[in-house]
């Protein structure tokens, strides 16, 4: 391929970029060909090769320290030698003994508890600049990491730091080469110009820059459009605050901005002191060898050291000795002076020494309050120094806090140095590093300390994880003729009686007195029987209230049981916000709004059903009609479970046909929709299959023969099982048809279920148009689960299919038999009234939180068949009537 | 699999001599090469390089190369360095 060519194919190229020569291309490619190559043969590394090798290297540049600090000071004659030589080794040794005992290869982290693994995936060639501050240090950093990782690097060290560089690359190469490293792993380009650090930053096959450096290489880096590192300058505002120890502080601020001549970018910039110890911190500075500028020195020294045109420092001054500086602006200082302490009044262009100084000059100001001090600070700290480093001294926990707010700083160093505690490892358990990254405040992608992490591309491999599931329900649950005797056991000294004033009429009320302990006070409180009104429940709340109830026995049928859980949270947690607790969510355990645990009137909740249907005596639901807002809402919690159900069939006797008919069918609703529900458990499953066997026997006998105890009984038992089935696992898209068609014509609800039912089955037993996702389910299975009941109940059948066709059909001639009406048509609604509910209906019952644990999900087309499906009625069911008549 | 291919096994202790006689060996061939590579568990970047040179030898002959048992380690650094679209592969 021609380099012309290979130019084309660089398509990320901008369009006004004007690149290298063709000859420097085919070398810059060349370099880029080989890390390729070395890359990809990397990825075959085990994490045992890996790690020999680093440790081969961190050898070698222990060895080599000193010998590279000198090459470093020669060439670049910034810094202090012993302070390289020691920063050479920080790179190495305090870096492998981060490094060392880390994963980088394969599995590197696993959580068992969450089925969660963590595997290294290399990046493969990294494009990366160095700075001539800190460049040996630098290169034997970045090798160390690359290695650790199974990349190669292209490196592009600072112009005038390149000889050092380029010694600190070979040196890591060469001991990586000998303890097996892939051919080509580093390379370090020859020389450089800008057009080449463009090219590489643009080339397909870098997958990462890594530039720490200047502001213009980071922006560069970032404005490549590669994934990129770019950590550039700070300005480190100091905070000395009077409850410091202030011999510590003094000490810790001239050790970390004389290291190295403060080449550090983290090393202290402005130290912002209180009032009350600021004349005895500059005369402790000036006992451990630090010269305090007067004012004309100070503007000398600001007009000399910052260039006035670009407020930036002048290179001249970085990384040289305090007395070197002194010389510039003609200042005699004693000869062991380490640091000018230059005196200023506020940060910004008029106070130029507010400004990042790599070099040992530093700025401090006196502050007449903490809240001076710590605006100052976020001065210093906006003047170039965002996301960087900000350092504190302080034992006043309250304002530490406050300064870690204040700052926008990726390290906020305490009561240490702040270059030397900002490298990480040394003064503290900050991750040790020659990178910062400074956050969007600096431009940058992180505000970590630069690490192996970041040289890694993390995959997470999650394996699946069953939701959680439940069984819950009342404490105690008493059934079978005279269940209700069992009230005797329940002390109260006052007792609450929520019921409707038919059920008191036919002597309900008197026959749960009877069993009420004799000692116990009992108040009897008649409402609607419809669903419940927010005004009916605070009237009974403040019945509650007026009797100090500690029992309340809600007696009746679904609607009373709703209003007696609504008033019983009400009572004990007077604050619960209805409407907020009514707030929709997806999954109950990831809800956002929470009732409440707190109870200020703790009460006891026993339920008697006077009903075979709804099961509200088991079950976490309570519907509340709100007029005023001419809503319905509904509240779901477990909290409003009753703590006892009594499933007494005595209540149940006087029963009238049709009721019968409507809450059977709404019994045999729930139960065959927790049957094919997602959530559908071993723990659900018995209670669902038992609830269906109960109706298909029993339902027909009760509608019959309303005396036949058995019949009264095993149908308000099925109620009570189906319940403790739907309770635990939803019901399904047939409930929320049912609900919006219900509350649409004014339906009652059992009916309105048996409408939907055959269509539903047969709709849930075909193979679905969409999948509901759910981790729970293992295949599709509805079908499987409608044929297991077809079996239960003896339907026959020798296919899946037959046998679901079987239970459809059963199903209709259950509904025929307790004169369910076979289609919506048969109520007399018009087909064009129908027509024109339907955008309602289908927006409702989509709406409907019932739909969400359907087996299948159902789409908004689909509901309008099923819809209209239940309208016309079923053809089997029409041909069972026709051959009847 | 045409029959007039010709199959050679490549030695993995010595693959980057044994990719050079399978470049060799693409001036006799017919007009497809098969080189075994079961035995090779690991490539490095020399071999790589003769990988590479192979396949471009291939090109220019027409002939076609073909990889056997290649192991996915392997596969996946051929991969990285977009040698794959260049030899056909046998499990």
């Amino acid at each position: 391929m021609t380099v012309l060519a290979k130019l084309e194919e660089n398509k990320s190229m901008s369009e006004n970029f004007s690149g290298p020569s063709e000859e420097r291309i085919a070398y810059l490619e060349g370099l880029v060909g080989q890390a390729r190559i070395a890359a990809a043969a990397f990825t075959q590394y085990t994490q045992e090769d890996v790690d020999r090798i680093v440790k081969a290297m961190v050898l070698a540049g222990l060895e080599q320290a000193q010998y590279l600090a000198e090459l470093a000071i020669k060439e670049t004659r910034l810094g202090v030698l012993e302070d390289k030589a020691l920063k050479n080794m920080v790179a190495t040794e305090f870096i492998y003994n981060y490094v060392k005992d880390k994963r980088t290869v394969g599995v590197i982290r696993e959580f068992p508890e969450r089925g969660l693994v963590e595997v290294a995936e290399p990046i493969g060639v990294i494009f990366s600049l160095t700075p001539i501050t800190n460049p040996t240090s630098t290169v034997l950093f970045k090798c160390i990491m690359a290695i650790k990782t199974r990349n190669a690097v292209i490196f592009s060290p600072h112009p005038n730091a390149w000889h050092c560089c380029h010694e600190a690359v070979r040196i890591m190469y060469e001991a990586a080469l000998k303890h097996g490293a892939p051919e080509g792993v580093f390379a370090c380009l020859e020389s450089h110009t800008l057009q080449d650090n463009a090219y590489l930053m643009h080339h397909k096959d870098v997958g990462l820059i890594d530039a720490t450096g200047g502001p213009s290489a980071v922006k560069a880096a970032y404005s490549s459009g590669k994934p990129a590192l770019g950590v550039g300058p700070g300005n480190t505002p100091v905070y000395l605050e009077k409850t410091a120890d202030l011999d510590t502080s003094v000490v810790d601020i001239i050790t970390s901005k004389t290291f190295d001549n403060g080449t550090i970018c983290a090393s202290e910039q402005t130290v912002v002191i209180d009032d009350e110890i600021y004349d005895l911190v500059l005369k402790n500075f000036a006992d451990l060898g630090a010269h305090i500028c007067n004012e004309k020195e100070t503007k000398l020294l600001g007009r000399t050291v910052i260039d006035p045109e670009t407020g930036f420092m002048q290179p001249m001054a970085v990384g040289q000795k305090a007395t070197d500086i002194a010389r510039m602006i003609g200042l005699s200082v004693k000869p062991n002076t380490k640091l000018l302490i230059a005196p200023i009044r506020g940060v910004g262009r008029e106070h130029p020494l507010s400004v990042e100084k790599l070099f040992p000059v530093l700025a401090v100001y006196r502050a007449k309050s903490v809240d001076e001090a710590l605006k100052v600070c976020v001065d210093v700290n906006h003047a170039g120094g965002l996301g960087h480093t900000a350092v504190i001294f302080s034992n006043n926990d309250e304002i530490i806090r406050k300064f870690g707010e204040m700052m926008n700083a990726g390290r906020i160093i305490v009561n240490s140095p702040g270059s030397v505690g900002a490298l990480g490892g040394i003064y503290n358990d900050m991750v040790p590093t020659f990178s910062f990254g400074c956050g969007t405040g600096g431009g940058n992608s992180t505000t970590d300390n630069v690490n192996i992490y970041h040289y890694l591309n993390i995959k997470r491999m999650s394996r699946r994880t069953p939701a959680h599931m439940w069984l819950r329900i009342p404490n105690h649950i008493y059934f079978n003729l005279n269940a209700v005797e069992n009230l005797r056991q329940f002390a109260s000294r006052s007792t609450v009686i929520v019921t409707s004033s038919l059920l008191e009429q036919i002597g309900h009320v008197d026959i749960v007195r009877r069993y009420l302990p004799q000692q116990t006070r009992v108040h009897v409180e008649v409402i609607p029987d419809a669903e419940p009104e927010v005004k009916v429940v605070m009237q009974g709340v403040e019945a509650l209230k007026l009797y100090k109830a500690d029992q309340i026995i809600a007696l009746g049928g679904g609607a009373v049981l709703d209003a007696a859980k609504i008033m019983k949270l009400k009572y004990e947690s007077p604050e619960a916000d209805l409407q907020e607790l009514a707030a929709p969510f997806l999954d109950i355990r990831k809800r956002v709004v929470q009732f409440p645990t707190e109870k200020i009137n703790p009460a006891r909740l026993i339920a008697i059903s006077t009903t075979s249907g709804t099961g509200s005596e088991v079950t976490p639901f309570a519907v509340l009609s709100d007029k005023e807002r001419g809503r319905k809402v509904t509240l779901a919690d477990y909290s409003l479970t009753p703590d006892v159900a009594i499933i007494d069939p005595q209540f149940v006797m006087s029963m009238p046909k049709g009721l019968t008919a409507d809450t059977g069918v709404d019994c045999l609703t729930h139960a065959m929709e927790a049957a094919v529900s997602l959530y559908a458990s071993p723990y659900s499953d018995p209670n669902a299959m038992q609830a269906i066997q109960l109706v298909f026997k029993y339902l027909p006998i009760a509608y019959e023969h309303p005396q036949n105890e058995e019949a009264r009984c095993m149908m308000h038992n099925a109620a009570c099982i189906a319940a403790i089935a739907f309770a635990n696992v939803s019901v399904g898209v047939n409930h929320a048809l049912a609900h919006a068609f219900g509350a649409r014509f004014g339906v009652p609800h059992g009916r309105a279920n048996g409408l939907m039912l055959p269509h539903v089955i047969a709709y849930n037993a075909s193979v679905p148009s969409k999948f509901m996702p759910s981790p729970n389910q293992r295949g599709y299975g509805a079908h499987k689960k409608y044929a297991a009941i077809a079996d239960m109940l003896g339907l026959g059948g020798d296919t899946v299919e037959e046998k679901v066709k079987n239970l459809v059909a059963a199903t209709e001639q259950l509904l025929d038999q307790v004169a369910i009406p076979r289609s919506i048509a048969e109520l007399g609604i018009s087909k064009e009234e129908f027509e024109r509910a339907m955008p309602d209906l289908v927006r409702s019952a989509f709406e409907d939180p019932s739909g969400r644990t359907n087996p299948r999900m159902t789409l908004m087309s689909e509901m309008v068949e099923l819809f209209w499906s239940a309208y016309q009625g079923r053809g089997l069911a029409k041909v069972a009537r026709a051959s009847q008549q | 699999m045409t029959t007039n291919a010709v199959w050679l096994k490549i030695d993995a202790e010595r693959l980057v001599h044994a990719l050079h006689q399978a470049c060799e060996n693409l001036n006799s061939a017919e007009r497809e090469v098969a080189l075994d590579f079961s035995f090779v568990r690991r490539i490095d970047p020399g071999a790589l390089r003769a990988m590479e040179k192979l396949a471009g030898v291939a090109d220019d002959k027409a002939v076609k190369v073909v990889l056997r048992g290649v192991n996915v380690d392997v596969y996946k650094v051929l991969k990285l360095v977009n040698l794959t679209p260049r030899f056909s592969f046998l499990a």
